[in-house]
């Protein structure tokens, strides 16, 4: 597979999940509590990752719906983790809107209406450890 | 008028407990025919039989009858017990009242009416019982093996080793098999031939393996232990002593050059001369005149290979040879070969030389093979980019298209390229469609993960609708990737189906001669599904390789020792005793009409012309006749017989309506 | 009418069991104490299609109140196919028996392996309620020689 779009790359790196590990078991949609909400299921996201599709990743209602529960990292046999590469989507999205990185004293004065609530949830636990 | 002893055995307490023995001695003291009748603690001890020995002796017993534990436990005690004191070993008969009867009963009055209506029942059985011989049959020490694959390969050579004689009959020019046409062999990726051809030279050079090469087996009889085999060697037109494999012959033939005769070794994908061996590590390394391509023999003219071959060993004039042989075992191991896909439109294989099968890629990754072991498109002579692999060709398919069953050694085959192809070629892209990736085995899912992980092929759940070859030369693939929901074109530049396997062609032909049962889809069935797997049900038949199922390398390899052991082990005995239960035709009923011997799972009954000679009859008629040496004594023959010919010793029919009566009255 | 203290039908059963399997797993009933009622009798064949159906109607004809054919599971019949011969001739005896009176419910063919002691001793036990509710089997008595 080539990697002519190097977003699916950078999900890869930030999420820090390999989706070649991948044995589409389809244990992380079977555990997902807002599976209905998502128009790409929580399995489908790695192979959207797979397959160099990130636009549509990106474009996608399920980014947002996924609750950032954790339950598709938790419950993954092969360590793929969904979850890391929808939360990784979302930052992607975040990032593209200009200014990559924020400062965590710069979260409070954030917090506004266009910033989605399982972001922020989302990278608490992402930087807790 | 039979003298029958009964002996009822208190097993300590387990039957007297629930089943009053005294009684039950009594009362069957006045059965018919029953003239001793006594009790003993545990009968089946040393001194219980001794009880029974005396009294065979002191009272003249003809019959015995145990009642006791289990026939399945003790039987055979019993019977050696009784052949000891000069009795029969069939005119013993087990009443089961132990498990039958005491241990599952708790009422002592109705546990002992049954104790005596099971004794009834085998005494009533004994009264009609015949004394049975076993009979014996000698083992001619020699096995036959059919086909010289692996499978066939690994059987000879062990059963050699163990000090027997053996014959491998193979109908192409070498031994070898499927197995030389491959390239690498997973899950290690060693090369094929690296690992056959030693054991190809071990058989060639076994003082106790004799390879008939280009022959095929043309007539069996005989039956297990005594099989006599006609093998038809056919013509070679080159003299196998005098030949000293040079190869002046193949490469100095015009044929050769012209590029017209395609070469089956390498499936048609190179040509070959019209003298040739198949390959060059071939087992004989003597060549074979293709009859139908060579000039000489189309017209008479040409005759380069007499003229130019050193040693004088090319033979115009030979003839197809029969020889006959006597075997005591026969093992077959015809082996497999893949599907006709000309059913198969959708994948274009027909009209698009750059769809090519598995096998088919084999030989062109093979450095011996046509292309040097450089994978170029067979349509234009370039490097692919995009190769797509598609599973499941034929395989699972409930149509006549394909067959109902799984293949079994493409999801590991196709791991195995594509991570041939990344390996040596990284820039390729390479696709797989599948419905499922099946891979038990040891090492075999790791092996199968590493061409994902580490090798990045790309895997996608879903079939393949259509493969469209384009004017530009290249192909479009339209398949369904059903984990994204969604229909995927993807351009390609060479497509390889992972095509089914099928047994041999003329598998159910070899099976019919040996009257092995043979199912549906032509592979040979075994005797017992779990525990006799090499096993025909026709004694003396083995099964080795895929005959008898798709299966990979190392299972063919397994399979193959399992059935050189059991073919030792009949080969290692002088005599075969053989079952006296068997089925026995009378005569007189018999109209010859077939049915016995078409439900006979062991192909053991035949027809001769018989003379009958009885009242009012002196005509000579078509008799059904048992051959016992093969009669397992199912009594299949004896329910299905119209006219009541057929009966099964041991259990006839009169017995078990003896016994059915005792049990109603 | 057989009858016991309780003046209960104790109904007669024959129950042919092929070696291989099913006496096997009789055996195993037995050693794992599974009680199934007196009444069932076991007479042991070879395999289920030894199984003539001349010893049926023997068995009708001379009182019983009802047959069961025990043998191998499809696909495990000790001689291959016999299982598959004795399953197809009782579907035909049996609906010939139903035509001639002897209800379905006498008769009966079932797989029981070596290792389905369990499976055995219910089975058995279903059959003795059964043919229990039946009643007795008077169907074939008239062919009985009176003498």
């Amino acid at each position: 597979m080539s990697h002519a779009d190097n977003r699916a790359e950078r999900i890869c790196e930030i999420s820090g999940s390999n989706p070649y590990m991948c044995m589409k078991c389809g244990k992380c949609s079977a555990s997902c509590p807002s599976y209905n909400e998502m128009d790409i299921k929580p399995h489908q996201f790695v192979s959207y990752v797979l397959n160099d599709d990130i636009e549509s990743l990106v474009k996608s209602k399920a980014a947002f719906k996924c609750l950032g529960c954790f339950a598709c990292i938790e419950r993954c046999p092969r360590n793929v983790q969904p979850g890391k590469l929808v939360d990784a989507a979302r930052q992607i999205v975040e990032r593209e809107k200009g200014g990559d990185y924020i400062q965590p004293e710069e979260i409070p004065a954030l917090l506004g209406e266009d910033v989605p609530q399982q972001l922020l949830v989302s990278a608490f636990r992402r930087y807790r450890r | 008028m039979q003298r029958i002893g009964v002996f009822v055995c208190h097993c300590g307490s387990n039957i007297a407990a629930t089943v009053d023995v005294k009684k039950v001695v009594e009362l069957v003291r006045y059965e018919q025919g029953v003239v001793y009748a006594d009790d003993y603690m545990y009968m089946c001890s040393e001194a219980g039989q001794q009880k029974v020995m005396e009294a065979i002796k002191e009272h003249n017993l003809t019959g015995l009858v145990i009642c006791s534990c289990s026939p399945r436990m003790h039987e055979a005690t019993f019977r050696a017990c009784a052949a000891k004191a000069g009795l029969n070993p069939f005119m013993v008969e087990i009443a089961n009242i132990r498990e039958h009867c005491s241990w599952i009963h708790k009422d002592m009055e109705e546990a002992t009416k049954k104790a005596v209506i099971l004794a009834r029942a085998a005494i009533a059985k004994v009264n009609l019982n015949t004394p049975l011989q076993e009979g014996e049959s000698p083992v001619v020490k020699r096995a036959l093996v059919i086909g010289g694959g692996i499978a066939g390969i690994q059987t000879a050579l062990d059963i050699a080793n163990a000090g027997y004689p053996v014959d491998i009959v193979e109908k192409e020019p070498s031994i070898g098999g499927r197995m030389s046409q491959l390239d690498k062999t997973f899950p290690t990726l060693d090369c094929s031939s690296c690992i056959l051809t030693p054991k190809m030279v071990e058989v060639a050079q076994h003082p106790n393996i004799k390879i008939y090469s280009y022959s095929e087996v043309e007539k069996v009889g005989g039956f297990v232990g005594n099989f006599e085999v006609d093998i038809r060697k056919k013509a070679r037109s080159v003299n196998e002593d005098k030949c000293t494999g040079c190869g002046v012959c193949q490469t100095k033939c015009p044929l050769g050059k012209t590029g017209k005769i395609p070469s089956e070794f390498n499936r048609g994908l190179g040509t070959r001369s019209a003298i040739y061996t198949p390959f060059a590590q071939a087992v004989p390394n003597v060549p074979v005149i293709d009859r139908e391509n060579c000039t000489y023999f189309k017209t008479g003219k040409c005759g380069v290979c007499a003229k130019l071959c050193p040693s004088g060993c090319i033979d115009y004039e030979q003839q197809d040879q029969i020889v006959t042989e006597k075997y005591g075992a026969i093992v077959v191991a015809t082996g497999f070969d893949i599907i006709n896909l000309d059913k198969y439109d959708e994948y274009a294989y027909n009209t698009c030389p750059d769809v090519i099968t598995s096998l088919e890629l084999e030989r062109l990754m093979n450095a011996a093979g046509p292309t040097g072991g450089h994978l170029l498109r067979m349509s234009d002579g370039k490097a692919p980019k995009d190769i797509v692999f598609i599973q499941c060709v034929g395989s699972r398919c409930a149509d006549d298209r394909g067959k109902p069953y799984c293949s079994k050694v493409c999801c590991m085959y196709t791991a195995k390229h594509a991570m041939l192809i990344k390996d040596h070629w990284p820039e390729m892209n390479v696709t797989v469609f599948y419905i499922d990736v099946r891979t038990p085995g040891k090492n075999f899912d790791e092996f199968y993960r590493r061409a994902v992980e580490q090798y990045h092929v790309n895997y996608i759940k879903g079939q393949v609708g259509k493969v469209m070859p384009q004017a530009d030369g290249s192909l479009i693939v339209q398949g369904s990737d059903l984990l994204d929901g969604k229909q995927i074109k993807m351009k390609a530049d060479m497509v390889v189906l992972a095509a089914a396997v099928e047994p041999n062609k003329d598998a159910r032909k070899i099976a019919s001669m040996l009257t092995a049962s043979i199912d549906n889809n032509d592979f040979l069935t075994e005797a017992h599904a779990k525990l006799r797997p090499v096993e025909s049900p026709t004694a003396g038949i083995f099964l080795s390789g895929m005959s008898q199922g798709p299966k990979d390398i190392p299972e063919t390899v397994s399979q193959a020792g399992a059935a050189a052991v059991k073919v030792i082990g009949l080969l290692a005995k002088d005599k075969l005793k053989t079952n006296p239960c068997t089925a026995k035709c009378d005569m007189f009923q018999c109209n010859g009409c077939s049915t016995c011997a078409n439900v006979c799972p062991y192909g053991a009954i035949s027809y001769e012309d018989t003379l009958v000679r009885g009242p009012g009859v002196n005509e000579t008629r078509r008799i059904a006749k048992v051959n016992t040496a093969l009669c397992q004594g199912c009594g299949a023959c004896t329910s299905a017989c119209p006219s009541g010919a057929m009966d099964l010793q041991g259990f006839s029919n009169l017995q078990i309506i003896s016994e059915v009566d005792a049990i109603c009255r | 009418m057989p009858m016991n203290e309780n003046n209960e039908f104790k109904p007669l059963i024959v129950a042919f069991c092929c070696n291989w399997c099913s006496y096997a797993g009789a055996d195993l009933a037995g050693s794992s104490r599974l009680t199934y009622p007196e009444n069932v009798k076991i007479i042991r064949v070879p395999c289920s299609g030894r199984v003539n159906p001349m010893f049926i109607l023997r068995a009708f004809e001379r009182g019983a109140d009802g047959v069961i054919i025990c043998g191998c599971h499809p696909g495990d019949c000790h001689y291959s196919t016999g299982n598959y011969y004795a399953r197809r001739r009782m579907a035909l005896l049996f609906s010939m028996l139903e035509y001639m009176g002897i209800e379905n419910g006498r008769t009966r063919v079932e797989w029981c392996s070596a290792a389905e002691g369990a499976k055995f001793s219910k089975t058995m036990n279903e059959f003795c309620e059964k043919i229990a509710s039946l009643g007795e089997n008077v169907r074939l008595g008239d062919l009985r020689c009176k003498n």
